[in-house]
């Protein structure tokens, strides 16, 4: 479970963000739903412990990430903005790099790096180095790795960022996965379409501040509107108002 | 603590993979520096060991005034060609390099010779160019022994003994053995030693901050449950192992190459055994975590590699400021001095290579102030890996 509480973070004059609040619970994939320059990623970063806020908080299954990053850091997996990964590893060896700084015994990183790639369809380009990959096998490696841990929270900011239909489908597809697993799935988008498929709860922010939060279903009712799209719309001209 | 140990395993080996962490580390400057070292060496005993054999060119103006003097020119060895020059025409004749060195003999020197007046002689020379300076010292000797000469043979046909001439009997003992001898050549050594030890650490340093944020892979490795400065520390440690091998090649390079280099015909010798090659790691090593970390240091502020790389350019050049100074202002070691980093560890290499060892206070001194230094800076470096504008 993530909460958001109140989180404030300035950038000299700029405000990323300006009291965002919600939660995200176990076994629901959360949408975080904003044009360009929302804020989206800042929240996201505090959420993960990248960015200290200025003020508000952010617990991770209870555990603050402002007065025990390292902690909350652990529950957490993250697969941040463009995927980077490490060009002259291969993708097995990014995986396991990561599962070792993550604290896995060798024997048990090896094991669960082997069932990621099998579960991901990576087996085919797991050894090779990752200099040549392609934007969606990048995106599945840095995927892997934040989930060699079993974290029992995933952040991906703007996961779908560059891939084909095929590669969306699949992501799709793991992340309704672990929602049936019980796990807490937070993902940040501006793609209307891929928020109305796949969210159980959506968060619309605008300008550093949360314009609306619920189920799609609820969000068009407020906003008394027939799609999402028309929603988005609407909050983000009222917010901007 | 276990993170730095990971960190460290995955930076050495992925820069293993890196053509060019590994060119500039294993290859280039552990051999370039030793090559370069070498040709310099052999031209400088080719040039002072030929040129007290070889014949001494000499341009002369109206020699027909002088023909005793020519005489004993060409008897010493002088290479004599006759020109017609004279005036500004000779002045620009040397300038340009036409001849190295040019003798005007004047219309008056026979009137003043035979009248016992100083007889005058235009010598023009180029004290500008080194390669022409020794020949033109030689043949001021020769005109010194010739004017002696004439001298001694006025004194006798005036009935005076010419002993009478000699008012000092100067004996110019040199005290330099053959290693102290090398001393431009020692200094040299160290400094090359030194700038390629940095040198093998450079791009790991680039690579560990700048490129990993221009990769986009910093962010992902900030989400982990694994202290920042433990992952700044594995880096540096990384480092810190390829300018380790770096200065380990670089100092083996140095031990074979001068076994072959005729420094003995110069009446030189340096001491480089395995015994003392060894010694020569070890003295250096203090310097390694100090570099190491003030080129992480100042490639965590840059923005993008490019950057980074431009900067170290110039960071290469601090650690080996001191040595530049001590070259120039010939600073002997000091207590005091051996607190300096770089500067303390060019004295001991020195000192080593001269076989005349340094108190062991100063070998103290030198390492544990370096090690001080360095301690500090690696902290900053674990401090600035806090700073949140790290993401760019």
């Amino acid at each position: 479970m993530i909460e958001a509480q109140a989180l404030c973070k300035r950038f000299g004059a700029i405000a990323a963000v300006q009291g965002v609040s919600f939660h995200a619970a176990d076994g629901r994939i959360t949408g975080l739903l904003g044009p360009n320059g929302a804020g989206k990623s800042t929240t996201l970063r505090l959420l993960y412990t990248v960015l200290r806020p200025d003020a508000g908080d952010a617990l991770i299954d209870g555990v603050s990430a402002v007065a025990a990053p390292l902690e909350a850091a652990r529950r957490l997996g993250v697969l941040t903005h463009g995927a980077g990964i490490y060009p002259n590893l291969s993708a097995r060896e990014n995986i396991l790099y990561f599962a070792a700084l993550q604290g896995l015994p060798a024997a048990a990183a090896r094991a669960r790096t082997a069932e990621l790639l099998r579960l991901l369809e990576m087996e085919e380009f797991a050894d090779r180095r990752a200099k040549g990959f392609s934007q969606g096998q990048r995106v599945k490696t840095a995927l892997a790795r934040s989930l060699v841990h079993r974290p029992q929270n995933l952040i991906l900011d703007e996961p779908t960022n560059g891939l084909d239909v095929m590669a969306v489908r699949s992501l799709r597809e793991l992340l309704q996965r672990l929602r049936g697993e019980g796990h807490c799935v937070l993902f940040s988008s501006h793609v209307m379409a891929e928020v109305a498929v796949l969210c159980d709860e959506v968060v619309v922010i605008g300008s550093g501040r949360v314009l609306s939060h619920g189920t799609p279903e609820e969000i068009r009712t407020r906003t008394g509107t027939a799609a999402l799209e028309e929603a988005f719309v609407a909050l983000i001209a009222r917010g901007q108002g | 603590m276990r993170a730095i140990l990971i960190v460290f395993l995955k930076e050495f080996r992925e820069n293993l993979r890196e053509r060019r962490t590994l060119y500039t580390a294993l290859i280039l400057g552990p051999l370039l520096g030793p090559a370069l070292f070498a040709g310099l060496l052999a031209l400088q005993l080719h040039k002072g060991v030929a040129s007290s054999d070889r014949a001494l060119p000499v341009a002369v103006a109206h020699g027909e005034r002088a023909p005793n003097l020519i005489a004993y020119l060409t008897e010493a060895g002088a290479q004599l060609t006759a020109t017609e020059l004279s005036g500004d025409d000779a002045r620009r004749a040397v300038q340009r390099h036409r001849y190295e060195r040019l003798l005007v003999v004047p219309e008056q020197y026979a009137t003043s010779l035979a009248a016992g007046a100083p007889a005058p002689l235009q010598l023009y020379t180029d004290a500008s160019d080194p390669g022409a300076a020794g020949d033109s010292e030689r043949l001021r000797a020769l005109l010194a022994q010739y004017s002696a000469r004439v001298a001694r043979l006025r004194v006798v046909a005036r009935g005076i003994d010419p002993l009478l001439l000699n008012t000092l009997a100067v004996q110019d003992i040199d005290v330099s053995t053959p290693v102290t001898r090398s001393v431009l050549l020692l200094g040299t050594l160290s400094y090359l030693m030194l700038l390629t030890m940095l040198m093998g650490g450079v791009y790991l340093a680039i690579d560990a901050t700048a490129g990993e944020r221009e990769r986009g892979s910093l962010e992902p490795l900030l989400t982990l449950p694994v202290r920042r400065a433990h992952l700044i520390f594995g880096k540096i440690l990384a480092a810190c192992a390829y300018m380790l091998l770096s200065l380990i090649l670089t100092v083996t390079a140095f031990a074979i190459l001068l076994r072959f280099t005729g420094l003995e015909r110069l009446g030189m010798s340096i001491n480089l055994g395995p015994a003392v090659a060894a010694l020569l790691v070890l003295y250096c090593l203090p310097l390694v975590p100090l570099g190491a970390a003030l080129m992480t240091i100042v490639a965590a502020y840059t923005r993008t590699y490019r950057e980074a790389q431009s900067y170290l350019g110039l960071v290469l050049l601090v650690p080996t400021l001191p040595l530049v100074f001590a070259g120039v202002l010939g600073l002997r070691p000091t207590l005091a001095l051996m607190a300096i980093p770089s500067l303390s560890q060019h004295f001991l290499i020195t000192s080593l290579l001269r076989d005349e060892p340094l108190p062991l206070s100063f070998v103290a001194l030198a390492c544990g102030a370096t090690l001080a230094c360095g301690a500090l800076l690696v902290g900053i470096a674990g401090r600035l890996y806090r700073r949140e504008a790290l993401l760019g």
